[in-house]
C-alpha cells in the first residue's frame, strides 16, 4: 500500500462521513460545516488525481464563496431543529426508497462502465494541469466557454434586476 | 518497508514547517509591540517600555496576561464552533506560508535545500484559496456568540471580504498575464533577472494592497470590530486567549499579506542591483530572506501608518469603494494589461 492509496482511503471515508453528516446533523450550520468537509476532501481526490486546477477551484468557488451565502442565509433566518416542520412518516419513506434507486441505479452504471477494471490513473495525468487545462479550453473549446461565461453574466443581471425589484 | 518515503525529505520539510510557523508567530508578536510603538511616536507618547529594556517583553506580558484571564463561554453558545471560530482563524492566517518562496536554495549536508515548503504550480492560487477560507473563522465565531453585535460583525466581515475578494483577484489576473505563471517560485526568479512586477502592473498593486487591507480587516476598513457601532464586534463575547487568537490571527494575516505583496511586486527575496550567482549561494540565500524581511517590515509599517492616520469609513463608503472603483479599475488594468501583453507577442504590430 503507497502512500497514494493511504490518501486516498482516509479522503474517501472523511467525504463519505462528512456527506452523512450532512443530513444527519440536526443543525443546519453544521451541516453547511459537513459539506465544507465534503468539498475539502474531494479537492484532495482531486489532487491524487494531479488535477490541481480543479481542486483549488473546488474550493475558491464552492467551499469559499458558495458555502459562505449558504451560511449567511442560514445564520440569519436562524434556522433551528425545533422550528423545523417534521416531515411525514410516508414522505420519509418514499425519500428513503427513491434515494435508494437512485443509488442502485447509479452503483450498477457505474459497475458496467468499461474502464471500472482499469486502474485511475493517480498522479500521472497531466490534463488537469493549468496550462493544458487553459490550452483545450480555449483552442478547442472557445465558443461553448464564451457563451457559458455569457449564461453566467446574464445570470447575474437577472438576479441583480430581481433584487432591484424589492 | 511499508512506506517508500524519503525520509531526509521529510525531516527536511518538518524543519522547515516548524522553522516557518514559529517565525510568523514570533514576527507577529513583535508586530503587535511595533504597532504599539508605531501609535506612540504618530501619536506624540512614548508607548509601552515598562517590561524590560525599551519595553522589548511587553509581547509576552500581553500574551500571560490573556492566557491567565478567565475564560468565560457564553452560555447559549454552541461550544464547539465557539472554540472553532478562533482555532480555523489562526490557522488560515499561518496555512498560506507554505507555498511562499522564502529564500534561494541553500547547500547542506550534500542537499540541495530550497527554503520554500512547496514549489507547487498553483502557488497564487493557493494563496487565493486560503484567504477565501479565512472568512469562515470570523463567521463561524461571531455566530456561536450568540450575541447581536457579535453576528453584525461576523456578517460585515464576510460581505467585506467577499467583496473585496473579487477586486483583488481581477488584479491578480492582470499580474499573471505579465508572468505567465501562476508559481511564486517562479514569479521570483522572472523579478530577478528582469524588473520587479510593480514596475509592469502599478495600477494592479495598487488595487492589490487596498484589497489586502480590507482582507485583513485592518483599519481604514476594519468595520467587522468597529467599536463605536457593534461594541467590539465578531469577537465581542471571546475572552482570554480565543480572543488572543483572533488578535493575533490579524496580525499574522499582515505579515503573510506582506510577504506575498513583497513576493508578486517587489521581488520576493530578490537583492536589487546584484547578482547573486556570483557569490556564495548560502550567504547569498541568508541575505535573501533579510532582504524579503527588510521589504515586509515596510509593508508592516505602512499598515500601521495607514491605521493611525486614516479614520474609518462608512459602510456604504466600503461597499462602494469596493463595488464601483475597485472592480471597474481593476477591469480596465486587466484588459489594458491583456492589451499590451497581445501587442507585444505581435511585436507591437496591430
Amino acid at each position: 500500500m503507497g502512500i497514494t492509496q493511504i490518501l486516498f482511503w482516509g479522503l474517501s471515508v472523511l467525504a463519505i462521513f462528512a456527506a452523512i453528516m450532512v443530513v444527519a446533523s440536526k443543525s443546519p450550520v453544521h451541516s453547511i460545516l459537513s459539506l465544507i468537509v465534503v468539498f475539502f476532501a474531494i479537492s484532495g481526490h482531486y489532487i491524487l488525481l494531479n488535477a490541481q486546477f480543479l481542486a483549488i477551484v473546488n474550493i475558491i468557488v464552492y467551499a469559499g464563496a458558495i458555502m459562505v451565502l449558504f451560511l449567511f442565509v442560514v445564520m440569519l433566518m436562524n434556522l433551528n431543529a425545533g422550528s423545523e416542520p417534521q416531515k411525514h412518516r410516508l414522505l420519509q419513506f418514499a425519500g428513503l426508497i427513491s434515494g435508494g434507486c437512485l443509488f442502485l441505479v447509479i452503483i450498477s452504471a457505474i459497475s458496467e462502465t468499461p474502464q471500472a477494471a482499469s486502474n485511475v490513473m493517480i498522479g500521472t495525468g497531466n490534463s488537469g494541469l493549468i496550462k493544458n487545462l487553459g490550452m483545450v479550453l480555449f483552442k478547442d473549446y472557445v465558443i461553448p466557454f464564451e457563451i457559458s461565461s455569457i449564461l453566467f453574466l446574464s445570470a447575474m443581471i437577472g438576479a441583480v434586476m430581481i433584487g432591484k425589484k424589492n | 518497508m511499508l512506506l517508500a518515503i524519503d525520509m531526509a525529505l521529510v525531516i527536511e520539510k518538518l524543519v522547515l514547517i516548524v522553522i516557518v510557523v514559529m517565525a510568523s508567530l514570533v514576527i507577529a508578536m513583535y508586530t503587535t509591540f511595533a504597532e504599539r510603538k508605531v501609535a506612540a511616536v504618530l501619536q506624540d507618547r512614548r508607548g509601552p517600555n515598562r517590561a524590560g529594556p525599551f519595553g522589548i517583553l511587553q509581547p509576552l506580558a500581553d500574551g500571560l496576561k490573556l492566557f491567565f484571564k478567565e475564560e468565560i463561554i457564553p452560555n447559549f453558545s454552541s461550544k464547539a464552533l465557539f472554540i472553532l471560530g478562533p482555532s480555523l482563524a489562526m490557522l488560515t492566517a499561518i496555512m498560506t506560508g507554505a507555498v511562499i518562496p522564502w529564500g534561494d536554495k541553500v547547500h547542506f549536508f550534500n542537499r540541495d535545500i530550497s527554503l520554500q515548503i512547496a514549489d507547487v504550480n498553483m502557488g497564487i492560487l493557493y494563496v487565493f484559496a486560503v484567504v477565501s477560507m479565512g472568512v469562515y473563522g470570523i463567521m463561524i465565531g461571531g455566530w456561536a456568540s450568540n450575541n447581536k453585535y457579535s453576528l453584525m460583525g461576523a456578517l460585515r466581515a464576510a460581505s467585506q471580504i467577499i467583496s473585496y475578494e473579487l477586486a483583488m483577484g481581477i488584479s491578480l489576473i492582470a499580474l499573471l498575464m505579465v508572468t505567465g505563471t501562476l508559481s511564486l517560485k517562479e514569479m521570483v526568479v522572472a523579478q530577478q533577472q528582469g524588473l520587479w512586477n510593480i514596475a509592469y502592473q502599478p495600477l494592479g498593486f495598487l488595487i492589490f494592497l487596498i484589497c489586502a487591507f480590507a482582507e485583513c480587516n485592518r483599519t481604514p476598513f476594519d468595520l467587522a470590530e468597529a467599536e463605536n457601532e457593534l461594541v467590539g464586534g465578531y469577537h465581542v463575547e471571546y475572552s482570554s486567549m480565543k480572543l488572543g487568537f483572533y488578535l493575533f490571527a490579524e496580525y499574522v494575516n499582515m505579515f503573510i499579506s506582506s510577504v506575498v505583496m513583497a513576493t508578486l511586486f517587489f521581488g520576493g527575496f530578490d537583492i536589487p542591483f546584484l547578482n547573486e550567482a556570483n557569490y556564495d549561494q548560502n550567504w547569498m540565500a541568508l541575505f535573501g530572506v533579510l532582504m524579503l524581511m527588510a521589504k515586509v517590515v515596510g509593508f508592516i509599517f505602512l499598515f500601521m501608518w495607514v491605521r493611525w492616520t486614516i479614520p474609518r469609513f462608512r459602510y456604504d463608503q466600503l461597499m462602494n469603494l469596493g463595488w464601483k472603483v475597485l472592480i471597474p479599475l481593476a477591469l480596465f488594468n486587466m484588459l489594458l494589461t491583456g492589451a499590451l501583453v497581445l501587442l507585444k507577442h505581435n511585436g507591437w504590430h496591430f
